[in-house]
């Protein structure tokens, strides 16, 4: 697996890391209780995803999946910045949702036909859920399609789908709570 | 040295950490055995990825290997072998008794979004097809949950993938 590959992985990784720590704030405080479920289950998914492509990349690097998920620098991730923020508004947060959804189809839909039989596999396995994600997300596109405070949202936002490599402010806050209990102890800690 | 055979019955007693009706061998996550001498390797395929009964599924195999007089080796394979079709007859039947409505069959690709929507999954309770979608998502992320119109019960529902 070259260097080039390893990266695709990492941005894919991150974003998923990311994105299902964004997703899980939702636990306990979304509009309706079915939401706090979805949300739940989605960032439940999420990171799973990101411990599988973490696993794939440790094991060329002789290193594990969570030194890569939480030993690296802020300035080290490759998410985009559209996972990075914070978002308590609900129709900001269906429109990231809704164009996350939609790019990282995409994606998928390339990595399914790598060379590398590990690495399709792996992306088709992922696509099997994501596939429960993406109809939540066209259900709640449906819904707010006509809602001008949704429509702003989405344009808002849909830059920050190609925005990687420069980090927003949240990506170092999000980083110290994700990485604090961690952090509380030296290296190598066996948990 | 152990056979096979006596490798497969561990394995079965073994249940779902999360729906303990089922055992491992029912689930279909165990895709291949191999022996060789004292060693036992077995080849594991995930359910979904995020699920956090993986380690418990790997651990309660290796335990079981090592009542055997054996030595475990778990591989877990991060490919696309599993899906909700590997669920044997048998653990599906067991699934509706216990009100878990098994999966339909995936065939070429997930269910779309209307057939989730739409009526065409039966009850496990009463048998209806009166049943109406309330969440893709649910207690764990392999259910939905929906309603029985004609009982007026609940129900999770197996996600297809």
């Amino acid at each position: 697996m070259n260097e080039e590959v390893q990266r695709t992985l990492l941005e894919i990784a991150d974003d998923e890391l990311i994105l299902g720590w964004r997703d899980s704030e939702w636990t306990g405080i979304a509009p309706l209780l079915e939401e706090d479920v979805a949300f739940s289950s989605i960032a439940q998914n999420e990171i799973g995803h990101a411990r599988a492509l973490y696993e794939l990349v440790a094991r060329e690097r002789g290193t594990t999946a969570d030194e890569l998920a939480f030993d690296r620098s802020p300035d080290e991730y490759r998410c985009a910045q559209i996972v990075e923020l914070r978002l308590l508004d609900w129709a900001q947060t269906i429109a990231r949702h809704y164009l996350y959804e939609e790019a990282d189809a995409i994606r998928l839909e390339q990595l399914k036909q790598s060379d590398d039989a590990e690495i399709a596999g792996l992306a088709a396995k992922i696509d099997r859920e994501e596939v429960y994600h993406r109809m939540h997300a066209q259900m709640w596109h449906e819904r707010l399609q006509n809602e001008p405070r949704y429509l702003v949202a989405v344009e808002e936002l849909r830059p920050l789908l190609e925005q990687r490599g420069e980090h927003t402010a949240e990506l170092p806050e999000l980083w110290e709570e994700m990485t604090m209990v961690r952090r509380s102890q030296p290296a190598g800690t066996k948990w | 040295m152990v056979t096979e055979a006596q490798v497969w019955d561990a394995l079965a007693q073994i249940p779902d950490p999360e729906i303990p009706v089922i055992s491992l061998v029912d689930l279909g996550v165990v895709r291949d055995i191999d022996i060789d001498d004292r060693r036992v390797r077995i080849e594991f395929t995930p359910t979904f990825l995020g699920c956090p009964a993986l380690e418990v599924m790997r651990d309660a195999m290796a335990d079981s290997i090592r009542a055997l007089g054996a030595q475990p080796e778990i591989q877990v394979l991060l490919d696309d072998s599993w899906s909700t079709d590997r669920i044997t007859a048998e653990g599906r039947e067991k699934l509706r008794a216990s009100g878990f409505a098994p999966p339909s069959p995936r065939g070429t690709a997930a269910p779309p979004l209307v057939q989730l929507q739409s009526n065409a999954h039966r009850c496990p309770y009463c048998g209806s097809t009166e049943t109406r979608l309330e969440n893709i998502f649910g207690p764990t992320p392999c259910r939905s949950l929906r309603y029985c119109a004609s009982c007026k019960q609940p129900f999770e529902q197996f996600k297809t993938i």
